[in-house]
């Protein structure tokens, strides 16, 4: 696609304004990194406060307050009906095979679910969502919203300067929020393995929040390069990428967003393939790969046992900053998915030595 | 000393009949944190264009050629240790092979300092 004809968004003259790197990116012009660097920006979010644009994820909202949580629950394996005013959940929506159509974020606020999906899905979630919800649920799109987040151990402390009323949010609380004047719906989550938030703002808004916000001492812009490394190490899933149509959510160690009940009562697209699973266990297994040496591993790059012989695949792979090598996401023949389990990923050829370890890779610092 | 410039955005600065290669300034700003280099052995015999090594940042992947044929004397046994050592300065520190050269006369097909400034103007 011609750069021309990439969307933009409403903080992207002020991207091109701080040195910002564009790459086409789900259809938008997206900031990769800032002239600092990836890595550099990497440790910035680690130890100080990192600004993304991320409004090129998809806001939607469906209304309706308990029959929008069972219309959710439908088509989603995860609690929904406790879900608290208030509070957040992740989830995967499944496919009639068991694998998964994308994964999502969902806040409850009052009769109202606000959701965030993947930029690259949202079009097709839209019309897959208009046409497997119950005919008159209120389903918006709010396409045109801006999302910000705001993460690192620094992030509590300057959004704390906007509203006092962040300091009393704990991880996967959302809730509306004046962020000196700017009305917001700030939720203490994100993608990285950091305390942080996701701020939904009025496009209108977002670059007046975006600069206040870069203003503070502690806060850098950071790019989609280093939001990928962060979320590697923290062995958060890439959509397209760790998990897909094909993948199940218990194949991707995603079983946790899978609450007691529903797995007893079933009730959602695909649960044949999954309740199975989750009694049975699973042939292959999503798990995290450190490398030994500096070689980076590919997502599709192949991993063979000690005779050579194909045991899986990277889906993910690159340079961990924190880490301070290679590191990978791959799924593994569960007879080699265990902790500690030495496999070959091959590179050009030539097998390399990886151990396989547990997610995250990094203290996780979430405010519980 | 001549200095002469690919379009893979290799330079290669030559003195008598050997030649230090590495890669460009611009290269480095686009391929972003330099973080893996493999570097060729020294002795190998090679033909222009050959894949002489590989570096790869946080990003990507690019393949380093030989920009002429000849025989590699020297390599930078620094650099698999240091490759943020070619972002901070790719012409100097970051070189990357020394090739002894077969026929100096390969050079007058490559670009020179303007033309290559053209390229990536």
């Amino acid at each position: 696609m011609a750069h021309a004809d990439l969307l933009r968004t409403p903080l992207h003259s002020l991207h091109e304004e701080l040195g910002a790197r564009m790459v086409p990116f789900a259809g938008y012009s997206m900031p990769v990194q800032y002239p600092s660097g990836i890595i550099h920006e990497h440790h910035h979010c680690r130890t100080g406060a990192a600004l993304f644009d991320v409004s090129h994820m998809g806001q939607l909202t469906l209304s309706g307050g308990e029959g929008a949580a069972r219309a959710l629950e439908a088509l989603i394996p995860a609690d929904f009906l406790s879900l608290a005013d208030g509070r957040q959940r992740y989830g995967v929506l499944t496919n009639d095979q068991g694998g998964i159509r994308d994964d999502l974020m969902v806040l409850r606020q009052g009769q109202q679910f606000s959701i965030v999906v993947n930029a690259a899905c949202k079009y097709e979630d839209l019309e897959y969502l208009k046409t497997a919800l119950p005919a008159g649920m209120a389903l918006t799109t709010r396409f045109d919203r801006a999302l910000i987040a705001l993460q690192g151990p620094a992030a509590g402390a300057v959004l704390e300067r906007f509203s006092a009323d962040v300091s009393q949010m704990r991880f996967m609380d959302g809730r509306v929020v004046d962020l000196k004047g700017i009305p917001a719906v700030v939720t203490r989550s994100g993608y990285t393995g950091e305390d942080g938030f996701e701020i939904a703002i009025d496009s209108a808004d977002a670059e007046k929040l975006a600069r206040l916000l870069i203003a503070e001492k502690e806060v850098a812009p950071v790019g989609l390069g280093a939001r990928d490394t962060l979320r590697l190490e923290a062995g958060l899933c890439l959509y397209g990428h760790d998990i897909d149509t094909q993948t199940s959510p218990v194949e991707a160690g995603l079983q946790w967003s899978i609450a007691k009940r529903r797995r007893g009562e079933g009730g959602f697209p695909g649960e044949e393939r999954i309740r199975k699973e989750l009694a049975e266990g699973t042939l292959r297994r999503r798990v995290g790969l450190k490398i030994d040496g500096r070689q980076p591993v590919r997502e599709g790059a192949d991993v063979t046992d000690n005779e050579g012989k194909p045991i899986g695949r990277v889906t993910s792979g690159g340079f961990g900053p924190t880490v301070g090598g290679p590191i990978a996401m791959a799924y593994l023949d569960t007879r080699f998915a265990e902790p500690g389990t030495v496999v070959h990923p091959v590179v050009r050829g030539k097998p390399l030595m990886a151990t396989v370890t547990r997610f995250p890779m990094v203290e996780q610092r979430y405010k519980r | 000393m001549v200095l002469k410039f690919t379009e893979e955005h290799e330079w290669i600065s030559t003195e008598g009949d050997v030649g230090t290669v590495g890669i460009t300034d611009h290269a480095q700003e686009q391929l972003g944190d330099i973080v893996f280099i493999e570097l060729p052995e020294v002795g190998q015999a090679i033909a222009k264009d050959d894949q002489i090594g590989v570096v790869e940042s946080v990003k990507a992947a690019s393949e380093i050629y030989a920009p002429v044929a000849g025989e590699v004397v020297a390599i930078n046994e620094a650099l698999p240790d240091a490759p943020e050592t070619v972002n901070k300065d790719p012409s100097g520190d970051g070189w990357f092979v020394k090739i002894k050269l077969s026929d100096p006369a390969e050079l007058d097909g490559l670009m020179d300092e303007e033309a290559y400034k053209a390229l990536i103007a």
